[in-house]
């Protein structure tokens, strides 16, 4: 487990998780948005996809999204999301589990 | 205060999507399946659907789940306000389940059947009271599509109506009473249409993501038509095609071959990974 509780207190280069969330949604709507546009809004993304995105970010980035975080403000745009890590990773290296 | 127990007998993708609608808006369920296998995955998709419909706030807040057990045994459905039956969308199936199920219940206890489209009234005759049986027709998935079909049957009573009614808006359905036919309305009108969309692509008119973009941009459907084949699950649409065929007539019923060809291929859409579309494991 310690080489876990390593990788889950690393930073993480911002610009490397836009580009990585960039990628799963390319991959997956096969068109590139840009990291403010609201995926939602522009027809990219539906309530299916959320819940893809939800997944993603949770198995590529060792994080839980639960409670409060779990609403679709957080996953409007890559920059949305890539904060969400962040802030989730954040307060799991300082062992603040809210 | 108790809140009324809702059985549900058949853990697929429709018994386990009404579950985390039930559950999600703090009503106790127990779900029936034959198969501990099957109920397990049952489990974990609920929880994964309770987040789901959480995220796109199709849940009450602050609402606590209500408590899921899942059993092998249809006599633990005895003492549910209403049975909701969701096995496999084969008359004989259903017509059994129902029957057994109405031999546990209490007298007046409303029996419903869930199905995209086998008129109610061919399986009126196997339960003990026939005026207790009604059908709905929830969409998948159950937890997020607000609307509801209701059918009622020809022996169908007021009181049946009246209960199941109030339980899908406790549960915050708006439910639409048709009456029986094959299809209802929904199926009747979806299901050929998917069929003439597959029969489009095969001949090469267009693209699957071009009859769906299509769909989409001129005509408002939300997602398209083949998509939507793969959320309902290409096997199970060609069994309703087959149903609706046997019943209507309708040559437009007649499953196509590209249909017929995924299913033999095992590309059967969302749950196996692949229909018209693929879908990669963070998906389904």
């Amino acid at each position: 487990m310690t080489h876990e509780q390593h990788t889950s207190q690393a930073p993480l280069d911002t610009d490397a998780v836009i580009d990585r969330i960039t990628r799963f949604v390319a991959e997956e709507t096969r068109t590139t948005p840009d990291s403010d546009q609201d995926l939602f809004t522009t027809g990219l993304a539906n309530s299916m996809f959320a819940m893809q995105l939800v997944v993603f970010l949770e198995q590529t980035y060792d994080v839980t999204v639960a409670g409060p975080d779990l609403q679709l403000s957080n996953f409007r745009t890559i920059k949305s999301m890539a904060a969400l890590v962040d802030r989730l990773r954040a307060q799991s290296a300082t062992g603040t589990d809210v | 205060m108790d809140e009324p127990l809702i059985a549900i007998v058949g853990a697929g993708v429709m018994g386990t999507g009404i579950s985390t609608l039930v559950v999600g808006h703090g009503l106790p369920v127990v779900l029936v399946d034959i198969d501990r296998g099957v109920l397990d995955r049952a489990t974990t998709a609920i929880q994964h659907g309770l987040r789901h419909a959480q995220l796109t706030g199709a849940l009450p807040p602050g609402t606590a789940p209500g408590r899921l057990r899942t059993t092998l045994h249809l006599q633990d459905a005895a003492e549910a306000a209403v049975v909701i039956e969701a096995v496999t969308e084969a008359p004989d199936r259903k017509a059994e389940v129902l029957a057994a199920v109405s031999a546990l219940v209490g007298p007046a206890t409303p029996l419903v059947s869930n199905t995209s489209g086998i008129p109610i009234d061919e399986m009126a005759a196997w339960v003990k009271d026939p005026g207790t049986l009604i059908g709905t027709h929830f969409m998948n998935p159950a937890y997020l599509i607000p609307m509801v079909e209701v059918i009622r049957g020809p022996r169908t009573t007021d009181r049946t109506v009246q209960q199941v009614l109030s339980t899908l808006t406790r549960i915050g359905r708006r439910p639409v009473v048709v009456r029986d036919a094959p299809g209802f309305v929904t199926s009747r009108l979806l299901h050929p249409m998917i069929n003439d969309a597959a029969r489009i692509v095969s001949e090469g008119t267009a693209t699957a993501e071009d009859v769906d973009t299509l769909m989409q941009g001129c005509l408002g459907h939300p997602t398209g038509p083949l998509r939507t084949a793969d959320l309902i699950g290409i096997d199970n649409l060609v069994d309703a095609l087959e149903e609706l065929h046997a019943r209507t007539g309708d040559e437009r019923c007649r499953p196509s071959e590209l249909l017929l060809e995924k299913v033999r291929r095992g590309e059967l859409g969302r749950k196996s990974g692949r229909g018209f579309y693929s879908y990669s494991e963070a998906q389904s």
